[in-house]
């Protein structure tokens, strides 16, 4: 005990110990870099092909030959094969009018085309990759904890019952009733326009997964105080006041003042 | 009026029943018999009334199972999606009421949307009041107490909205003491004494509960006494119609037609409550969550009573100034405190301000058509844009993802608007009332229109009128004209300076804005000539009206008026003998 109380108050010790960790550090960036260049060689090469094809017929006007963007858009180096997917897979990507924001509409592409052109984007430069049927199924998650997340991380621009609503300057922030697991995995992993994104680091996999459980049980949940007037809070409740309820109680005075003669 | 019906007699005899056993001395009999005037529109004050008695019925049972604490617990009731989430004891407890307890929920939506109704119906009973000038003497101390129960109205709703700790009511709470602090001077002080230090703390929660469910609905059950006693006391006012004047009232004895109206009517309201809770949702706080300070939902809303404020925040635009090291917040001060605040004082000082204005000093029990009034009624259509221009800004982000809109676009959109559509309107409104009393004047002269040209025997055409009834006369003839106050004069005539010019000749050019350009009344004479002509060619159609009553026509034509199915040349009619 004695000797190891010594020796560590040495200062070779220290330095031993940050050269150690710096290895450690360091070769655990290269194993993790790693990983994706492997995955892209992985998806079959005439897949890449197929997709650099696509894009520059497609894409290539405003992101630009080599991805690197233009003035049109954006690079897409780095964006990753979940932003490609989730961009083009919703209909936003290709833009078809410039907007305040790229709207979601019927996808110009097939499932094999969008899987092409995330491979090649993806095989410019890492990224987040698209999500397996595994990262995005949320058996057994706590949905209570994703409530608290959700309300915590989404709700300031979704709302808190995940209707969606306006942002500044004409944005907005869409309803999720419709969203898919693998959408919003996607989107919280590239944070679309004004969306942060919401990395592994800061959000890990686990905790994404109840915020998925949540959303699915605000999809799903029946209203127990009955008509739910879509569940937009005190403006929709205004407006049925002053149309339907106020409605009855003027006709139901009118009604009992012609009884009443 | 004179001759006592079945009705009457019935009930003055039970009110004659209970003065005997409870020593009033004759004052149900003389009261009971008391006449009210009848009208749809005098009904909304009973809402109002009504609603409010359905909100402590139902205020009552919640308060059983309500906890106002904001004592930290871990929630294990029966909603599955926050099971495990810590929150606050209140809102807890309102997740019991909602889930655990039976009948919770229902009376927990009858609570809040009576709550809405009763606000609701206080604001249409005061337009009503407004714009038929019932507001006028002898009534303007009632009015004062409608304009301190409007208040109270709004508190009470802020303060129960406050209770459940909810994400929205939470948000809420934060804006309010950011209007306090933005008093000046004792704004720091003040937010400080009211939460008993920072926000969200422990202690505020405890504090409103005792505001909502004791202070608010003491004084408010106070106000409501005083205001109905005086409604009795001074007579309910009539709206004009035949032998309807100045000095009678015109209606149905209080006991029992009245009694039996008002009683129906009171089960109708809680009905339609009772539907209304029962069927549709509303502040679903399950979905809110739990109210802590680091999360904020989009379209966070107060109840539509509040709105307007909300608005005035929205768009007020971000100005503040440094006066010798303290902050002036002019985007929370103007629009939260200042415009509210000349708001209710204008309010409640108008009755006054007009009396002052016209000089009117008379008693009125007769109620004004708001067209007779085009000033009055194009200030309260005026004050009307102006306040919906600001509950729209309290709506402004739903507006903008409901219509696609940049509510960057509405906001702008409402603080030119603020400037210009309330006196549009006015002028707008002020003109149709003259028009609306030039309309009246010419059925005085001239009766209606009756849309038939008639040609007489001698070849001349004249368009026939049809006389007023008996009632549309008494309306529109009990239109009573106040005269402007005269210009005043620089110097009287000893030539002694008047001193009081400047106020007096202001006044008067009020007093002429307001009144001037009102329509006069024909004379008696002219209506009476009017009318006699009018009634002359009626008698001139007569013969014709004779002759499409008559069951056979025989042989007769030419320039007459043909039927369908009748013959319409000579050679058809000679065909049909
Ligand atoms: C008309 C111009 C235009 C075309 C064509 C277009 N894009 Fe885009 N793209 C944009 C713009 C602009 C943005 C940035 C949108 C924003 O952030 O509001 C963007 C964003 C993206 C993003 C998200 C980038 C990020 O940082 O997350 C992806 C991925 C993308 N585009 C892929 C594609 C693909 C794949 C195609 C071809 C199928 C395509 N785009 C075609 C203009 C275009
Ligand atoms: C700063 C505001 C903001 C926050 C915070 C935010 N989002 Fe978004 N989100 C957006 C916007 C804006 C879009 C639309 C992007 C687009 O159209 O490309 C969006 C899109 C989405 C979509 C795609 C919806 C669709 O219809 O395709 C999903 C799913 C989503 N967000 C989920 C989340 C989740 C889950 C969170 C919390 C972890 C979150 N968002 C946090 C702004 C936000
Ligand atoms: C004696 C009178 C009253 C009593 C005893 C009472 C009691 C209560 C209680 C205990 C709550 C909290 C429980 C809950 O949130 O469900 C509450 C909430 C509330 N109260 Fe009252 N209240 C009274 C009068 C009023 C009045 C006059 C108004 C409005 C004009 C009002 C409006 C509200 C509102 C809007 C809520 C929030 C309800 C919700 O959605 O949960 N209350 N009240």
């Amino acid at each position: 005990m004695k000797f190891l109380a010594a020796r560590r108050r040495n200062p070779l010790v220290a330095l031993g110990l940050l050269l150690a960790a710096l290895v450690a550090v360091g070769g655990g960036y290269a194993a993790i870099a790693n990983v994706q260049p492997a995955q892209a060689s992985a998806s079959s090469q005439t897949q890449v092909e197929e997709g650099k094809k696509l894009y520059l017929a497609g894409c290539s006007s405003c992101h630009g030959m080599e991805a690197q963007g233009t003035a049109n858009g954006p690079t897409l180096l780095g964006v990753g094969a979940a932003a490609v997917d989730f961009q083009v897979s919703s209909g936003r990507m290709p833009l078809a009018a410039p907007g305040a924001q790229a709207v979601a509409k019927a996808p110009s592409y097939n499932e094999e085309q969008v899987a092409a052109l995330a491979a090649y984007v993806a095989s410019l430069a890492p990224g987040p990759a698209i999500p397996t049927e595994e990262d995005a199924s949320f058996e057994g998650a706590n949905v209570a904890q994703g409530g608290v997340l959700f309300r915590t991380n989404c709700a300031q621009c979704h709302q808190a019952a995940g209707q969606g609503a306006a942002l500044t300057q004409g944005k907005w922030a869409p309803n999720l009733m419709q969203a898919e697991p693998k959408e919003i995995l996607e989107a919280m992993l590239t944070g679309p326009q004004s969306m942060p994104v919401f990395s592994d680091g800061t959000l890990p996999l686990e905790n994404k997964k109840q915020i998925i459980a949540y959303i699915n049980n605000l999809q799903n949940a029946s209203s127990p105080g009955g008509l739910d007037l879509g569940r937009l809070g005190p403006v929709t409740e205004g407006l049925f006041l002053w149309t339907a309820v106020f409605a009855a109680l003027i006709g139901a005075a009118i009604w009992i003042g012609i009884k009443a003669r | 009026m004179s001759t006592t019906s079945p009705v009457e007699t019935a009930g003055a005899g039970a009110a004659t029943y209970v003065d005997q056993r409870l020593g009033s001395n004759k004052f149900l009999a003389r009261n009971l018999g008391k006449v009210f005037p009848d009208h749809w529109s005098f009904m909304l004050g009973e809402i109002a009334l009504y609603s409010f008695l359905v909100v402590l019925l139902t205020g009552t049972y919640l308060t059983l199972f309500f906890k106002p604490s904001m004592v930290e617990v871990i929630y294990d009731g029966s909603y599955v999606p926050l099971k495990g989430v810590s929150m606050s004891e209140a809102y807890s407890s309102t997740l019991d009421i909602s889930f655990d307890v039976r009948g919770g929920l229902l009376i927990r939506q009858m609570h809040h949307w009576a709550a809405l109704i009763f606000v609701a119906s206080m604001s249409v009973h005061m337009f009503r009041v407004f714009f038929t000038g019932a507001f006028r003497k002898p009534r303007e101390f009632n009015w004062i107490i409608g304009v301190v129960l409007v208040t109270l109205g709004l508190g009470a709703g802020f303060s129960g909205y406050s209770l459940p700790d909810d994400l929205l009511s939470g948000t809420g709470l934060q804006i309010a003491r950011g209007i306090v602090q933005s008093i000046p001077v004792i704004g720091t002080w003040g937010a400080f004494l009211l939460f008993g230090g920072e926000f969200p703390g422990t202690d505020f929660i405890s504090r409103l509960y005792a505001i909502h469910i004791l202070l608010i609905p003491g004084l408010i059950l106070a106000m409501v006494t005083v205001h109905l006693i005086m409604v009795f006391t001074q007579k309910h006012t009539q709206f004009p119609g035949p032998g309807r004047t100045n000095d009678n009232v015109v209606g149905y004895p209080l006991m029992p037609v009245y009694m039996a109206k008002a009683g129906g009517f009171f089960f109708i309201v809680f009905g339609i409550i009772a539907l209304v809770g029962g069927l549709v949702s509303i502040n679903p706080i399950w979905v809110f969550g739990p109210y802590t300070p680091d999360q904020v939902s989009a379209a966070t809303q107060p109840d539509w009573y509040i709105g307007w404020l909300d608005g005035a925040l929205r768009t007020m635009p971000n100005l503040e100034s440094h006066i010798a090291g303290f902050t002036l917040s002019w985007n929370v001060l103007v629009p939260a405190v200042i415009i509210p605040g000349i708001i209710f004082t204008a309010l409640g000082a108008y009755p006054f301000i007009e009396a002052w204005v016209t000089g009117d000093k008379s008693e009125h029990h007769l109620l004004d058509r708001p067209r007779n009034a085009p000033t009055r009624t194009g200030l309260g259509v005026m004050a009307i844009t102006f306040y919906l221009l600001l509950f729209i800004g309290g709506g402004n982000d739903l507006i903008a993802s409901a219509f696609n809109m940049s509510f960057n676009s509405i906001i702008w959109f409402l603080r030119i608007s603020y400037f210009v559509l309330p006196p549009l309107m006015f002028v707008l409104t002020r003109r149709i009332c003259l028009g609306l009393q030039r309309r009246d004047r010419e059925k005085l002269l001239h009766g209606y229109e009756a849309g038939r040209i008639l040609r007489l025997p001698h070849g001349e055409f004249i368009e026939a009128h049809e006389p007023l009834s008996v009632k549309e006369l008494a309306v529109i003839t009990s239109k009573t004209d106040i005269a402007p106050i005269p210009t005043p004069q620089k110097t009287d005539i000893d030539g002694v300076k008047n001193k009081k010019y400047a106020i007096q000749s202001r006044r008067s050019k009020l007093s002429h804005f307001f009144y001037g350009e009102n329509v006069p009344l024909p004379s008696a004479a002219e209506i009476e000539a009017g009318q006699a002509h009018v009634a002359a060619d009626a008698a001139l159609e007569a013969p014709l009206h004779a002759y499409e009553d008559a069951d056979q026509i025989s042989t007769f034509h030419g320039g007459v008026l043909h039927h369908p199915g009748m013959a319409a040349t000579n050679a058809e009619q000679q065909n049909e003998h």
